[in-house]
């Protein structure tokens, strides 16, 4: 009632708002790739050093260091930019199959039945436990965790991205491209696919966390990444034969790391869903 | 107060039992046939470290059927099941339906009262976050759920195992049972005493979502024309609260918490394993690892069937307590 | 006769964020006068979506936290702060609301009724009183254990009239109880509240519907664009040569053509810095541009205008066309000729006075 019209104006007219939250993606966007990229530059066979074994925190080592001597947090960058590699492949992936399963659905009715018991089907076994199934049967590793993370995340996108489709495709003027002849590829491709361009994007972004968090978890469970990777999973599975005697360090500053990472992702997905959702930033 | 129709409630489940068959068997051959393609060989996980010949191993191939297609080899795994048999564990050396009901009761208490702890707490405060919207106490329980959403379970374990257990000591680094005495001499206390720690960790990591889904709920509330004709009737703000806002939002929060119960199960499994706690998780684990096909697949089909029975329960509490649409099936 | 209710200069103006970050006042009540007295009806009759709702949240003290008032609000005589607004409603003031949307969709509608209580000697004697409240609506005992859902438009306004009166109000205020509801619900809800005020309550009554507010009110509020320009007894209403804004007079010469839309033309949302009538006007002037016309009182009636007795005020060639105009309407119009000839008369002997 006291909403006029104009009060939605969307935000690309709001230029305070849109500067704000650019910049809140810009910045998270550094951070994160300054992370990824000194990952990518140190190289995975740290140096040990015995004499300096089982460090606790201090200036030189602010994360301490392990049972080898290695420093932890040049361990934990190496790992969260393993992480953020894993997190990117899984999150296409998953987001790949998404859209591939909302464009079947709108093939047909029969064809939507099927995806939604597809969907029904993946949510009904626990998450962590499909991940686990399905690394197994790929024989686990980098390869194995992405597809397991992959193939468990698209459930959330589909239903998003299958009522978007729907929607679409009631629309006046794919009736009338209908009526036209032209053929459901080219309509998907012409119409659907650039709309639904952005929340696929934004899709991807938000599946992002939760694929750094569960590749984080089957590797801890020892169903991902094998021991020789400098993964996080791994470095928190190993802290945990010395939390008895009290280095918490070793788990304590990689675990927090990967939960800033992924509380960076999950501010970057949110700002940019609500760029390209005006409406909700209205509230 | 609640009037069920038992035709139609009869006809709701009937159908939902067929849709649990139908996925049952449908994941039961999905996950055989996932494990078949994987580079776990049955014969040498049996074996394990021991040495046998080739005609033994033969005879071995023969028996786990490794020389069937796999066709064939999915049949005979659902026709086992269907016998209501789910094999031999390798790993614990007894039936796999032994090991899960051992395992699964030890985890169900574990899981229970973490899902009442966070039921019950991840209501309140949602209901507080949503009556106190805008405050600091909304901006800190949002704060601290938003945190908690994004953290993953384990790793609060191990801070709290770090804190609890090492630094200050209260409670027993591992182990459900003290190292050296039998699971049935354990005293209650003493039991009690290894529980506390996974289900509070297990609880205040499933809090976030049902406090957070509250909040959004009993805010929606506030905005309601009843909520508005309750106050211009003079009611007090607290007392509509919970008049009003509570009745409104209970259901659907209870729903919501029944819906959970895949994300209870996967928590488990991490819990679990952090803190040695000997149920259903480490079970899991464990036979991932050592490759017990029988015991892993025996644990998919009751997670499933445990997050179907949570789902079936929301959709029951759904289509049955709410008045209104507990009147159209009268008609 | 004693004011129940006084509303002096109200406003009720929203901050929200629009743009960005700018911060945007948008004005939905300005300047608001009314007042209403024991067994008195007004109405205020306004187009759907103006706001209107708001001056009844203003008076129980229930708007939103963003909400900027200024003005004042007395019940008998004192003034209302929130803390008296949070003691006084649903007791001495209730509101009638809409539908039976503004009922909690979970609690049988006697359960509501009563409402919150101290312990359970309040709750016996409450539940005692909403029988026979119920009951002297007709509402039997079966309706006691309904859920609002499964009320029938015409019970539930029954309901939400009982609920109301439940505490035996002063003042009671009425937000569009007839929307949706057939002819004669309409008429039964009319006839109700035209009871009340034999009970000597008096009564607010918000509505866009030109035809309730008629046949309920004794005087008629008219609110444009946010602003009350005219107040006036209902009897002036028939025939528009009594009305003092071009806009009323509009309103009630389109009655019987047109059927009613108070919504045609455009009435300005945004803050305009004259007339808000400015842009639709026949008979505006420069002054009216940038210039805000005063509530006054003019003959028993209060306008906001400062053109309406132009012809009045100004000289003799303005007042020749005004009775041209006067004539065309009232030819044009459907009124009686009786009336309007009375009326007429009444027009020209008061411009006389006025003159001399």
């Amino acid at each position: 009632m006291t909403e006029a019209p104009w009060y939605n104006k969307g935000l690309f007219s709001s230029l305070n708002l849109r500067q704000k939250t650019l910049l809140t993606i810009g910045l998270t966007g550094l951070v994160l790739f300054v992370i990824f990229i000194c990952g990518w530059l140190i190289d995975a066979n740290l140096p040990t050093d015995f004499a300096m074994k089982m460090q606790a925190p201090s200036f030189s080592h602010p994360f301490g260091t392990d049972w080898m001597g290695r420093d932890m947090f040049i361990r934990t960058i190496k790992g969260l930019s393993l992480s953020i590699v894993i997190g990117i492949g899984a999150s296409i992936i998953s987001s790949f199959i998404a859209t591939i399963l909302a464009f079947v659905a709108s093939v047909n009715k029969w064809f939507d039945e099927f995806v939604s018991w597809l969907i029904d089907l993946f949510a009904s076994i626990p998450h962590i436990l499909l991940i686990m199934m399905i690394s197994i049967a790929l024989g686990k590793g980098a390869f194995g965790v992405i597809m397991a993370v992959a193939f468990s995340h698209w459930v959330n996108l589909t239903r998003v991205l299958r009522a978007e489709v729907l929607q679409i495709n009631t629309s006046e003027y794919v009736a009338l491209s209908n009526r036209l002849g032209r053929s459901k590829l080219w309509i998907a491709k012409e119409h659907i696919l650039p709309l639904v361009l952005s929340q696929i994007f934004v899709g991807t972004l938000l599946v992002f966390p939760h694929a750094i968090m569960h590749e984080a978890s089957v590797t801890f469970l020892g169903f991902g990444l094998s021991p020789h990777e400098p993964a996080i999973g791994i470095i928190l599975s190993e802290s945990m034969s010395y939390l008895a005697m009290g280095a918490w360090w070793l788990a304590f500053f990689p675990g927090l790391a990967l939960l800033i990472v992924v509380l960076l992702f999950d501010i970057i997905g949110d700002n940019l869903k609500r760029l390209l959702d005006p409406g909700e930033a209205n509230n | 107060m609640i009037k069920i129709n038992s035709k139609k409630l009869a006809k709701f489940l009937g159908l939902k039992a067929v849709r649990l068959l139908i996925l049952l068997i449908v994941i039961a051959a999905i996950s055989f046939i996932m494990i078949q393609l994987s580079p776990i060989d049955p014969v040498r996980a049996y074996l394990g470290q021991r040495i046998v010949s080739q005609e033994q191993l033969a005879i071995m191939g023969e028996y786990w059927g490794t020389n069937l297609s796999l066709g064939e080899r999915v049949m005979g795994w659902l026709s086992t099941l269907a016998s209501g048999s789910m094999g031999f564990s390798l790993i614990y050396r007894v039936p796999v339906t032994e090991v899960i009901v051992q395992k699964f009761t030890a985890s169900l208490t574990l899981m229970v009262s973490s899902w009442i702890i966070s039921g019950i707490f991840g209501f309140l405060l949602g209901v507080l976050a949503g009556a106190k919207e805008g405050t600091w106490i909304d901006k800190v329980i949002k704060t601290y759920c938003y945190i908690l959403q994004s953290s993953p379970t384990f790793w609060i374990g191990l801070v709290l195992l770090m804190v609890f257990s090492v630094y200050l000591g209260w409670f027993p680094i591992g182990l459900s049972v003290p190292i050296g005495q039998l699971s049935d001499t354990v005293t209650f206390w003493q039991w009690l005493h290894r529980l506390i720690l996974p289900a509070f960790t297990l609880s205040i990591v499933g809090i976030a979502s049902l406090t957070m889904y509250t909040r959004d709920k009993l805010i929606s509330v506030k905005k309601s024309d009843y909520f508005l004709f309750a106050q211009a009737r003079g009611e007090s703000f607290w007392g509509i609260i919970k008049n009003h806002g509570i009745r409104n939002i209970l259901i659907p929060a209870i729903t919501i918490q029944f819906m959970s119960f895949n994300e209870l199960f996967g928590g488990t499994i991490l819990v679990e394993q952090v803190f040695a706690y000997p149920g259903i998780g480490q079970a899991t684990v464990a036979a991932g690892l050592r490759s017990d096909v029988p015991l892993l697949l025996g644990i998919v089909i009751i997670s499933t069937i445990f997050v179907f029975a949570g789902n079936l329960i929301a959709d029951i509490i759904y289509q049955y307590v709410d008045p209104r649409l507990r009147g159209e099936d009268d008609d | 006769m004693g004011k129940l209710l006084e509303v002096n200069n109200l406003s009720i103006s929203f901050t929200q964020y629009v743009q960005g970050l700018n911060r945007h006042d948008l004005k939905v009540i300005s300047d608001l006068s009314l007042d209403i007295g024991e067994s008195e009806i007004v109405a205020v009759l306004g187009s759907s979506g103006s706001g209107k709702s708001l001056l009844a949240h203003t008076i129980l003290g229930i708007l939103p936290y963003n909400a900027h008032v200024t003005g004042d609000v007395k019940f008998n005589g004192e003034i209302l702060d929130q803390e008296k607004k949070e003691k006084i409603r649903g007791k001495e003031i209730c509101l009638i609301p809409q539908s039976v949307n503004f009922l909690d969709p979970l609690m049988k509608v006697s359960q509501q009724a009563v409402g919150e209580c101290k312990d359970d000697n309040e709750r016996k004697e409450k539940k005692i009183r909403q029988r026979e409240v119920f009951a002297k609506y007709g509402l039997d005992e079966s309706v006691d254990d309904l859920y609002p859902f499964e009320l029938s438009g015409g019970m539930a306004r029954k309901v939400l009239l009982s609920t109301a009166l439940l505490n035996d109000p002063d003042l009671l205020i009425a937000d569009e109880p007839t929307p949706g509801l057939d002819s004669k619900s309409v008429e039964e809800t009319i006839q109700d509240i035209r009871k009340l005020k034999d009970q000597g309550k008096g009564v607010l009554l918000i509505t866009h519907e030109i035809d309730v507010a008629l046949k309920t009110a004794d005087r008629i509020a008219i609110f444009y664009s946010g602003y009350v320009i005219e107040i006036n007894k209902v009897e002036n209403f028939l025939n528009s040569d009594n009305l003092l804004h071009p806009y009323t007079k509009a309103l009630v010469d389109a009655l019987p053509h047109n059927g009613f839309k108070l919504t045609e033309g455009v009435q300005p949302l945004e803050e305009v810095s004259g007339c808000p009538y400015y842009e639709n006007c026949p008979i505006s002037s420069d002054k009216c541009a940038n210039n805000k016309p005063e509530l006054i009182e003019h003959d028993g009636a209060m306008i906001r205008c400062f053109n309406f007795n132009k012809a009045v005020s100004e000289e003799v060639v303005d007042e020749v066309v005004s009775e041209e105009v006067v004539d065309e309407v009232v030819s044009e119009g459907p009124v009686e000729e009786s009336v309007s000839e009375e009326i007429a008369e009444e027009v020209n002997g008061e411009e006389a006075n006025d003159g001399a």
